[in-house]
């Protein structure tokens, strides 16, 4: 016997103990699709035959049903099922995950089963109990279809049970091995003349075929329909009579929309309203043979009701299709296609309000729909509607799928009223659709996982992820702003190079040892991070931020806060890198309208005034004005003859350190008037419009960026770099006095980088950068006397695994938000990794490193 | 850390008989955070110097954590720690200089007894309130006081004078009393014990301060400084005092805002709980959410009346409602009333299905607390996606704020609040919020009203306009 089962199927086994169930469950499914109460008893209480925990054990079962049937996996329930009330949650649950009911019954005589049961010596149901059980069974045949299950498959004996041979079959929907390219085209409403102009601008050639028109495009592109081809329109009858004779050569795919199913209705006689321009269809078709009519009938008939293609990556439904229903068959799928879904309520114009199913879709399938006129498609979530209200005066829209471009023609007319007026663009009320509005809270708290494509899976602890909410909260800019917050950054390993607490060698040898061939050296300016995102233009920050105000750009700190309270200064400051990139033709060579850069902003003073008072100067006060007094009465205690000199050569080496501590962060400071006392280095072009620009190497990105900084090299700074062959002793000892000579004059140090921007060492992504800071940049870190022998030995001990893998993770997690963003993912998706970035920056690492 | 005795009444050496250590020696002393040094670089029959350096070691104080019990300055390595005289000087005093202290002297036991002429050089002290709180301290116990304040930077003028001083001190008087007003008088100046300060630390006080204390005009000062803030300490040290301050002394902890000050004159809280109970109970409101609801004290107040049957508070920050948790105790509210109280944490810039399904959103003085972006956020979020029934605001009336002697002119209550505003800038925000998603609204104001700038706090209470 052949049973043919729906792919996406939750199977009932249905006879009396002893029928075979578990036999032929384990003969015809896999291990793991099969659940069976018994198997349920055991888990719970040790004992498979245990009645008393029935009520647990179908708890158990039920929730191991639910958890399958959302993640799409065909499930076989081996229990007797012979009781309605048994069946009944079963069916509730393949209604709740809309997948197909179907029964397979073991209609065997009661004697097989009899026999059966009696040779198990596990097991001592009395006959009666097969004999009910049986009786049953008998009941549930005549009833299984009534009750819902859309196939229902006979056992009469062992044999037949034996011999059965199984197909899954996939749904109707499931066109995954198609990948087009597509024409995905919205709601058309019998405006025959812009199809003709949209196919024409689409490169699609009408043909003359056997029985009408058809069409052909020489690149093999394939037309999808989102369904209402009639009513309301001019040509109803030629609108249908093309799209069928397009479907007869099979190459497209029509879905129906709910104006195509009302008329069905209406032509097979049924009594229906004749509003929403369906008189229209029916004057129209009324010209028509009644053989066409009956041809229309049978194909809106054949239509399904929605489509999953290209691997799963694009989603097609007149109405949308939220994630947890594509690819499955319901009547619920169905009605959502057609419809969506409303939210009960009906507005001033006395049509339904309809709940805004796109704003919660978190699906990773891009849903192209119609059936709601906008003005203007704009993604929302990857979801788009392509219905741009053709009929009513507006435009004919087609999404050219992979390539995401849209394509539309303009009505020729207004051919019908709309109830309501379409809404305005720049409407409030338009906001959400168009944008993405708010992050939702679900996107990041809970379990927050981001799968990067640089660095594995990056998982965020719960309390990292609380505190990371109220930082980003309270002082974070606004997200849609935030495409990218930096990662830490590691120092080198504990110099060997005695009086240092670091050195370059151990920098270069993290990167020899990792099999890196050359690194770039860049000069680490001190000031404080910042993330500059500037606009070529105001159209930019609306377009492509969806930030609607006059700001031309935005500067942030690594936590996401803007960096400066004075937005004329920051406005001033964006103008004046605005201008370099004009100038330096940055813009047309990276045919962008938007930059993001990573840079350092000077002085450090700047934003860190505050800290700089309370802690650096003060210490550096105090220490000084301590450890004078100490020397005077230390030298006096000499004069006198007392053995101070341990203790004096002790005081005078604070009152040194104390006066370096003083000079080290000095060299950081100076008071800031105007924009002509800030300096900006940057040291990454990060991305634009047309990519991520981690695939070119940091000699690229310095000498780009130089090229704009010598536009204005008050206000820009290119950095100092070293290319070195670590190879080569020469180029690393090179390396070395270059680094000594940039630190004794006050420099804060190096930074090496492999040479291309990201590096593997064969199994994973290596450290991007290592810090490797100069010995008197260092007391501002360890205190002005860490440089005392006694002091210095025991800093050495410093642990670096901790900060190496969250400098890793936060990498990957800032090229992945900038990628997702420059792919024109929605803002929750990018948003997840900047807020990732806050969590691991929550988690407790030394401060110091 | 640097002081300086010096003696110079003749023989002036009798310093070192005092001091129980050697004027020609050179000691050293090592103390659980590192080492005290003595000598003295001057002895003659005229004038006799006592040096004690004290020595803390910077770096096994961040490793080993010696010495405290509490997250702070101490973590860091860029600390002041080493270089102020504070309570680790007065450890050392007590272990190095016991003897002395207790004024006594086995070979000469006269001398201590003694006064002398003495000056004494502390370089440098941490003056919490500045040269006027040292000589408030110092002064009354008859020291002639200098003082040298010490710039923060030279090179950077701009950023104004420290709070470090080195300080001369001039007093006739036996070496244990100068000694005990150091041991007591150098943590409270410094007011940064580096010590868990617990029950015996108030015998300690008692003891130290016995015969001075009691009539030392600052003693609150110094009894809440020496007892690191611990009210309960304090009452007790008062209490054995023989003092009724013991009944004042709440509420004295950390920051104070010019709001607190506000907020203590009039019970002004309270007038806001009472304000927002009322139009929630006429709005017949029961099932209620306060979004930001920091500590919970409006949450207690509704929690405590039966008319409400739902209370839920939500707050950004999952410490503060840890707080508002050991407050609140939900555990005995759900006990009896089935879950009726419930915490969570959540922020008004994600939208968040669990601010659904109450009578009315309350934000009572949360609002002045968000960024640009965040309160267009919140706006959003809560009329435009929420959509609660009812929803009340209030935030501070900005005119008000000339009758409190305690704010500067031109600034606001609370150093997080990001605006205030008077009322007519409230009113136009309200009326367009209202307009904008479907909403009446209602103004009312709470406290004392004054005629010309309005109540101290302002309200209004939003309606939903039913379709």
């Amino acid at each position: 016997m052949n049973i043919t089962l729906p792919e996406l199927a939750l199977v009932i086994l249905v006879g009396a103990s002893g029928s075979g169930k578990s036999t032929f469950a384990a003969a015809n499914f896999l291990p793991s699709e099969s659940v069976s109460s018994d198997f349920c008893r055991k888990l719970i209480s040790d004992d498979e035959n245990n009645q008393s925990v029935s009520s647990e054990a179908f708890d158990l079962l039920h929730t191991i049903i639910s958890k399958r049937l959302t993640l799409g996996k065909l499930t076989v329930v081996d229990a007797t099922n012979v009781q309605p009330e048994a069946r009944k949650p079963l069916l509730e649950l393949a209604r709740k995950y809309h997948c197909i009911p179907c029964a397979i019954v073991f209609d065997y005589p009661e004697k097989i089963c009899r026999e059966r049961n009696n040779n198990r010596s596990d097991r001592n149901f009395g006959n009666h109990v097969i004999t009910r059980q049986t009786r049953q069974m008998k009941q549930a045949l005549r009833s299984l279809k009534k009750e819902g299950f859309r196939h229902v498959f006979v056992l009469k004996d062992p044999s037949e049970a034996e011999n059965v041979e199984i197909t899954r079959q996939p749904l109707w929907n499931n066109r995954k091995s198609e990948h087009g390219p597509f024409d995905v085209i919205g709601d058309i409403h019998g405006c025959y003349d812009e199809l003709l102009q949209l196919f024409d601008k689409l490169g699609y050639q009408v043909l003359q075929g056997e029985n009408g028109r058809t069409i052909y495009h020489p690149d093999n592109r394939k037309p999808v329909f989102l369904g209402d081809y009639c009513d309301r329109g001019p040509k109803i009858a030629e609108t249908l009579r093309l799209i069928m004779e397009i479907s007869k050569g099979g190459n497209v795919f029509c879905v129906p929309g709910n104006h195509d199913k009302k008329l069905i209705k209406a032509l097979s006689g049924r009594n229906v309203t004749l509003n929403h321009g369906l008189q229209n269809s029916m004057d129209q078709l009324s010209q028509e043979t009644e053989e066409f009519r009956q041809e229309v009938s049978v194909f809106l008939d054949s239509l399904v009701s929605h489509y999953v293609l290209d691997e799963g990556r694009l989603v097609v439904a007149h109405a949308g299709m939220k994630e947890e229903m594509q690819g499955r068959g319901s009547g619920k799928v169905r009605d959502f296609a057609l419809y969506g879904e409303t939210t009960g309520e009906t507005d001033e114009y006395g049509l339904p309000v309809r709940y805004n199913w796109a704003a919660d879709y978190r699906g990773s399938a891009t849903v192209v729909y119609g059936h709601t006129p906008v003005p203007e498609p704009a993604w929302l979530n990857k979801t788009i509607c392509v219905d741009t209200g053709c009929v009513f005066g507006g435009n004919l829209t087609a999404l050219r799928w992979p390539e995401k471009e849209i394509v539309s023609v303009p009505a020729l007319k207004m051919y019908y009223e709309p109830a309501k007026p379409l809404i305005p663009i720049d409407s409030p009320e338009n906001k959400p659709v168009r944008y993405d509005g708010l992050p939702e809270i679900n996107d990041v708290m809970g379990n927050l996982s981001i799968e990067t494509k640089l660095h594995h899976r990056v998982n965020i602890r719960e309390e990292n992820g609380r505190a990371a909410l109220e930082a980003m909260s309270r002082y974070a800019a606004d997200p849609r702003w935030l495409i990218y917050l930096p990662p830490t950054m590691s120092p080198a390993e504990t110099a060997a190079e005695p009086g240092y607490l670091e050195f370059p060698h151990e920098a270069l040898a993290y990167y020899a040892k990792n099999n890196v061939e050359k690194v770039v050296c860049e000069q680490k300016h001190m000031g404080s991070r910042a993330v500059v995102i500037v606009c070529r233009n105001r159209g930019a920050a609306e377009r492509r931020f969806g930030i609607d105000s006059s700001e031309p750009g935005i500067i942030y700190t690594r936590t996401g806060r803007r960096f400066f309270e004075d937005v004329e200064l920051e406005t001033l400051i964006l103008n004046r890198i605005n201008n370099s990139l004009e100038k330096s033709g940055i813009w047309d060579e990276f045919e962008t309208d938007w930059l993001c850069l990573d840079c350092e902003l000077m002085p450090w003073s700047l934003k860190a005034r505050e800290l700089l008072r309370q802690q650096y100067a003060a210490v550096g006060a105090s220490s000084s004005a301590a450890s004078r007094c100490a020397v005077e009465s230390l030298e006096k205690a000499s004069e006198r003859g007392l053995d101070v000199s341990t203790l004096l050569e002790k005081y005078s080496f604070r009152l040194n350190a104390s006066e370096l501590f003083r000079k080290a962060y000095g060299n950081y400071c100076w008071k800031v008037d105007s924009i002509e006392d800030v300096k900006i280095a940057p040291f990454h072009i990060l991305a634009g419009e047309k990519s991520v620009y981690t695939h070119k190497d940091h000699v690229w990105h310095m000498e780009k960026i130089s090229a704009f900084c010598s536009q204005d090299p008050s206000l820009l700074l290119a950095t100092p770099y070293r290319i070195v062959d670590l190879s080569s002793e020469e180029s690393i000892s090179h390396c070395i006095e270059w680094w000594k000579t940039l630190t004794e004059n006050g420099g804060e140090g190096m930074v090496v980088k492999p040479f291309d921007f990201t590096a593997h060492n064969g199994k994973s992504i290596i450290q991007p950068a290592v810090k490797c800071r100069g010995r008197e940049y260092l007391r501002l870190i360890y205190g002005p006397e860490y440089t005392l022998p006694d002091n210095l030995e025991r800093l050495r001990a410093r642990g670096l695994s901790v900060k190496r893998r969250l400098a890793l993770q936060e990498f990957a997690l800032g090229i992945e938000s900038l990628q997702r963003f420059v792919n024109g993912e929605p803002l929750y998706r990018y948003h997840q990794c900047a807020f990732a970035v806050l969590a691991l920056e929550s988690e407790p690492v030394d401060p110091r490193l | 850390m640097f002081i300086s005795i010096t003696s110079s009444k003749p023989p002036a050496a009798n310093l070192g008989y005092i001091l129980h250590k050697n004027p020609d020696a050179v000691q050293e002393f090592a103390v659980s955070w590192g080492k005290v040094h003595v000598f003295y670089p001057e002895s003659s029959e005229e004038r006799c110097t006592a040096v004690i350096l004290a020595d803390v070691d910077p770096v096994a104080l961040v490793r080993g954590r010696t010495g405290s019990m509490e997250s702070g300055p101490l973590e860091h390595y860029i600390n002041d720690r080493p270089y102020v005289a504070s309570s680790f000087m007065s450890v050392a005093i007590a272990r190095i200089f016991s003897s002395a202290l207790r004024g006594v002297c086995n070979k000469n036991p006269e001398l201590p007894g003694q006064p002398l002429p003495l000056e004494v050089k502390i370089a440098v002290v941490y003056a919490r309130g500045g040269e006027q709180v040292i000589r408030k301290l110092f002064e009354p116990l008859g020291y002639k006081v200098d003082v040298v304040r010490h710039t923060l930077d030279e090179k950077f003028p701009e950023w104004g004078e420290s709070s470090y001083y080195t300080l001369d001190l001039q007093c006739e008087k036996t070496v244990s009393e100068l000694l005990t007003h150091l041991y007591v008088l150098l943590p409270v100046l410094d007011d940064e014990k580096h010590y868990w300060v617990g029950d015996d630390e108030v015998s300690k006080l008692m003891h130290r301060g016995e015969g001075w204390l009691s009539s030392h005009p600052e003693k609150k000062l110094i009894v809440e400084r020496y007892l690191k803030h611990r009210h309960y300490l304090a009452r007790e040290a008062f209490a054995r005092l023989g003092d009724d301050e013991s009944k004042e002394n709440e509420n004295q902890e950390g920051y104070k805002s010019p709001e607190d000050a506000i907020e203590s004159r009039i019970p002004l809280k309270d007038l806001r709980y009472a304000g927002i109970t009322e139009v929630l109970k006429a709005a017949g409101c029961r099932k209620i959410i306060e979004t930001g609801c920091g500590e919970g004290r409006m949450l207690m107040v509704l929690a405590k009346d039966p008319f409400f049957t739902e209370i839920a508070g939500s707050d950004v920050s999952a410490k503060i409602l840890e707080k508002a948790a050991d407050k609140l105790d939900p555990e005995r509210f759900s006990k009896a009333r089935n879950g009726r109280v419930k915490l969570f944490q959540a922020s008004l810039s994600y939208r968040d299905d669990r601010f659904r399904g109450y009578d009315a959103l309350i934000l009572p003085e949360v609002i002045e607390h968000l960024d640009p972006y965040a309160f267009s956020a919140f706006e959003t979020n809560i009329f435009g996606y929420i959509k609660p029934a009812v929803v009340v605001v209030s935030t501070p009336n900005i005119e008000y704020n000339s009758l409190f002697e305690s704010i500067p002119a031109g600034s606001l209550r609370h150093k997080d609040h990001r605006f205030e505003w008077t009322r007519a800038q409230f009113r136009e925000w309200a009326e367009k919020t209202a307009a904008a998603y479907g909403y009446t609204v209602e103004f009312s104001g709470i406290g004392e009203e004054d005629p010309d700038l309005g109540a101290p706090t302002q309200m209004c209470v939003f309606y939903e306009v039913k379709k």
